[in-house]
């Protein structure tokens, strides 16, 4: 085994920023898919819901009862009103889709307000959505303005520490900065190995004096360099047209960073080493990508998981660089007391490179 | 352009042959591509593979190469036994791939720096010989030129330059002419004669029988069997057969008809005309074929003529009567 030779590795390495320069379109997707991406995602994903469409039948038609609508509107949880005339009626409009809240006030309501009788009102929500069932559930506990009947206390004052104004941006460009990459880098380098092999590059390489791993890291360094480019103008768009608050350090931001976007090119290298042909590496890459994005508590709430979900989630680097990005950004964390993320994803790219330089064979056997 | 090139890129001058095999064998699932062979190719000189397709070339030129791990036997290549290590193998050789394996969305200055890189050349060194590979490769108009858009002939001139940057001691050539119009073969071979005078050896695949006959010496496979070896014009002398060759208007029914005789080994079609290739030690062959014809009312010219590379071919490459019958 001859020494690493640093002078071969950058061979590789330019050559792979060549490539680059040739195929204009993956150029372009170098700066279009994180500008796209962060400006879609940040303007689209809302989990706050508002202005649902919604029918309302009051039966009692009285001042106290048509105070309850304009308060249920005034909340914005609501906005236009369909007119119907019966709960049957409603039920139907939320079956057509036309409708996502329905309030039936019975005839009877103020007699049930006067005698403290409970339920005052009914609340018809179409929950094929919980995310919309949240929100609506919310107007079940609206205050009665109109007779002062309920004057309750709240048990807990409430303060929301990183996001008061529930802003959902804030809390999806950080994430995005993880999931972004986790499909770029892993798919530049998925390619890596195959595409040379497929393109009959690879038995002339493989006659050279080359090693193993000076072609791995050969073909990572140019996409770390990228990964921080992408990252950075993620963060950017972020702060510029979201107004996302960077309330830590950028310095701790950009090096876990680094191992993160280390650890996706060194799992892209792994399925290229596997894969026999591009389109085999494409579907890894898939395999790979959608547990990540939906198990890491980038869309859904970790600790909502069952614990042997939760436990597989840990292997993924997205869910711990999530957690670290959201600790820096958001919470002013500092990465040293954040080393508990920090050594899966050194643990992750450490067996992926293993595993690749390993499997990377020097024959066509 | 006549840059010196010591064998051995300063190495002690080798002695011996440049590749010995012993019964070296190499077998994919059932089907054994290379079957036993053993042959010896001699420094300083060009060897070629000739065989038909599937014979078994390329496998043979990937074990050499130490790409592919011999199933039986071993094979010294430079002194280096490719089993043990077939990467100290790698510095002295150089490979052409039968398909054009450089990079064809790199410029021929970029590939051509890249192999100088890959092997490690000395940055003032690499400069100077990549200059040198461009000038005697009659490539300096197309430096700037992506490789895909070369034509056939500037593609492989590109590949043989690129395959000789590090001035390997043995360079494998896998039919590095079969995708090149006739002037452009011309030429190539050219280029190998010029690598021949400053010590390199050359081992080549094709199955062209100009090309083979230009080669010092011969190995000609056979489904994967050594089945005639040596310098072309004495596998000619040696061939234990005369050719007698036929002009008819009935090849396929005269070829039908002497196939069945006995001392006729084989009878191949070239062109119009057939050769009829029949055991040295019957006297009078023209008469012989002659009056088998007669026999069947078939009418044709005989002329008696000097075996050519091609007729020891067909003859090697011939079927066993066994097989024949089959």
């Amino acid at each position: 085994m001859t020494r690493f030779s640093l002078h071969r590795m950058l061979a590789i390495a330019r050559k792979e920023f060549s490539h680059l320069k040739r195929d204009r379109l993956t150029g372009g997707m170098v700066a279009g898919i994180p500008i796209i991406m962060t400006v879609l995602f940040g303007i689209a994903i809302n989990n706050d819901v508002r202005d649902l469409p919604a029918a309302v039948v009051d039966e009692a038609n009285t001042t106290a009862s048509r105070q309850l609508v304009a308060d249920a509107r005034a909340s914005q949880v609501i906005d236009k009103l369909i007119p119907a005339t019966s709960p049957w009626e409603i039920e139907q409009l939320i079956r057509q889709g036309k409708i996502a809240v329905g309030i039936y006030i019975p005839a009877d309501f103020e007699e049930r307000i006067a005698h403290g009788r409970r339920p005052l009102a009914q609340l018809l929500i179409d929950d094929t959505d919980p995310t919309i069932f949240g929100t609506a559930r919310g107007l079940a506990i609206l205050p009665l303005h109109a007779v002062n009947l309920m004057e309750e206390r709240d048990t807990f004052e409430l303060r929301a520490l990183y996001n008061p104004e529930r802003r959902s941006a804030v809390f999806i460009v950080p994430g995005l900065c993880g999931v972004i990459l986790l499909l770029t880098m892993v798919l530049f380098t998925s390619i890596a190995i195959v595409r040379e092999r497929e393109r009959g590059n690879m038995e002339l390489l493989i006659t050279t004096p080359i090693q193993p791993l000076e072609l791995m890291v050969g073909k990572i360094v140019p996409y770390v360099l990228i990964g921080y480019l992408q990252i950075s103008m993620i963060l950017l768009l972020g702060t510029v047209l979201f107004d996302l608050p960077i309330r830590g350090s950028l310095a701790d931001f950009y090096i876990a960073s680094g191992l993160y976007v280390a650890s996706m090119l060194t799992l892209g290298l792994m399925i290229s080493t596997i894969a026999k042909t591009q389109f085999q590496a494409f579907q890894l890459t898939f395999l790979t990508f959608m547990p990540q994005m939906l198990l890491s508590g980038f869309m859904f709430p970790f600790a909502g998981m069952p614990k042997p979900v939760q436990w597989l989630a840990e292997i993924f680097p997205l869910t711990h660089f999530l957690r670290i990005v959201r600790g820096i950004i958001l919470k002013q964390t500092e990465l040293s007391n954040m080393t508990a993320e920090m050594w899966p994803l050194a643990a992750f790219f450490v067996v992926m490179m293993t595993f690749a330089t390993l499997k990377f064979r020097k024959s066509l056997d | 352009m006549t840059a010196a090139r010591a064998p051995g890129n300063g190495d002690s001058v080798r002695a011996g042959p440049a590749i010995v095999t012993r019964s070296l064998t190499r077998r994919f699932g059932e089907l054994t591509a290379i079957d036993r062979v053993s042959l010896a190719v001699p420094l300083g000189k060009i060897y070629g593979f000739l065989g038909p397709n599937g014979s078994g070339k390329s496998t043979m030129i990937r074990m050499l190469c130490g790409l592919l791990t011999p199933t039986e036997g071993d094979a010294v290549v430079l002194g280096v036994d490719v089993r043990k290590d077939p990467e100290g193998l790698k510095r002295n050789i150089g490979y052409m791939t039968q398909k054009f394996s450089l990079y064809t969305d790199l410029t021929v200055l970029e590939n051509l720096r890249f192999m100088t890189e890959i092997y490690g050349l000395d940055r003032r060194v690499a400069g100077a010989r990549v200059d040198a590979q461009i000038e005697r490769f009659s490539l300096a108009d197309r430096t700037g030129q992506l490789a895909g858009t070369l034509s056939g002939g500037q593609k492989q001139r590109l590949a043989l330059a690129a395959a000789t940057l590090h001035e390997p001691e043995l360079l494998f050539l896998d039919e590095p002419t079969s995708a090149v119009d006739p002037e452009s073969r011309r030429e190539f071979w050219e280029f190998l004669f010029d690598l021949i005078d400053h010590g390199t050896t050359i081992l080549v695949t094709t199955h062209f029988m100009d090309e083979a006959e230009r080669c010092h010496a011969l190995a000609i496979l056979d489904d994967g069997a050594l089945v005639a070896e040596g310098p072309p014009d004495s596998l000619v002398a040696e061939l234990p057969a005369v050719v007698v060759e036929i002009e008819t208007d009935r090849p396929r029914a005269v070829r039908n008809a002497l196939l069945a005789a006995p001392d006729i080994f084989d009878v191949a079609q070239l062109g119009s005309r057939l050769h009829a290739l029949i055991d040295r030690s019957r006297s009078e062959p023209s008469a012989y074929v002659e009056a088998l014809l007669a026999q069947r009312q078939l009418r044709a010219q005989l002329r008696q003529v000097r075996p050519s590379l091609e007729d020891v071919f067909v003859m090697a490459t011939r079927d066993s009567p066994a097989e024949r019958a089959a």
